[in-house]
């Protein structure tokens, strides 16, 4: 099983060739859409590179879920993630940092969950 | 003009790789400025016509039934100039699939010399999806005269 960071270095690579970004852009606390210029289709590319580098399979949903911050999902109320949403988020992202989201809950706060850091987690897990 | 930047498919195994030749002409308006007086096919069209490779490749494989958009050129590299009178030979693979999109690897070569090379990443929209209700099928490949490349390749003959 590879190390923290061996699978830290690898995403480096990944990141690298996925987001054109040098790789010392790549620190665990970059996020990556505002830090590392991600946009939607970067994830599909980075999902696919993981799945090759580390031999697994990611279900469509489980590493970057979909919609959620919908308008019809009870999760958010005037621009504030739920009590309720903060929990779907629990459950569906246990990779993700979300006790640091539920500190200042805002909508647009979700995009920075997606950090370099959360993808070493999601794949720690996954290959353990 | 028509936007169609592959002439036939010559090889085609579905869901695994497809062959599509270009035939480079002087006929084609646009090498009389790109340059003028040394017409070169311009790298952009070789891109073009990869993806059309690529995105037919993977339309077919799902008998197309969504709408496969060009999303992404994660990488593509040029080794020289084309010029009129030359056939490029685009051979496309499959290299991942998933329910979201898929991406292809696509090599170009000329009389067996490797003139580019790319990887191109697709999208899969719903055609159900009113989000996707308002596009106009007639750009997308598989609802244009461009799917004559692809009858052209079983048939010998087509009417484009």
């Amino acid at each position: 099983m590879p190390s923290r960071d061996e699978i830290l270095e690898n995403i480096r690579e990944i990141l690298v060739e996925a987001l054109g970004v040098d790789d010392d852009e790549v620190t665990p606390e970059a996020t990556l859409q505002a830090d590392l210029g991600a946009e939607s289709i970067d994830f599909l590319d980075i999902s696919f590179r993981l799945e090759k580098t580390f031999g697994i399979k990611i279900p469509r949903g489980e590493l970057f879920p979909e919609n959620l911050a919908a308008a019809d999902s009870g999760f958010v109320d005037d621009g504030v993630i739920t009590e309720s949403g903060l929990a779907e988020l629990r459950s569906k992202m246990p990779h993700a940092d979300i006790d640091k989201l539920a500190a200042d809950p805002k909508v647009e706060n979700i995009a920075d969950l997606f950090t370099v850091e959360m993808l070493v987690n999601f794949i720690e897990k996954k290959v353990a | 003009m028509r936007w169609i930047w592959i002439d036939r498919f010559v090889e085609f195994e579905s869901g695994v790789r497809a062959v599509a030749l270009k035939n480079v002409s002087l006929a084609e308006e646009h090498l009389h400025d790109h340059f003028p007086g040394y017409p070169t096919m311009p790298g952009s069209l070789m891109l073009e016509g990869m993806a059309q490779t690529g995105g037919i490749l993977l339309g077919q494989k799902h008998d197309f039934e969504q709408i496969v958009v060009l999303a992404k050129v994660p990488k593509v590299s040029y080794e020289r100039l084309i010029g009129p009178g030359e056939t490029i030979r685009y051979e496309a693979t499959v290299a991942d699939d998933r329910p979201e999109g898929g991406t292809t690897a696509v090599t170009a070569t000329v009389d067996g010399e490797t003139v580019a090379e790319a990887e191109i990443m697709f999208a899969y929209l719903d055609k159900s999806d009113p989000a996707y209700g308002g596009v106009d099928q007639k750009n997308f490949v598989f609802e244009s005269a461009l799917m004559g490349a692809f009858e052209a390749g079983r048939g010998g003959s087509v009417a484009l």
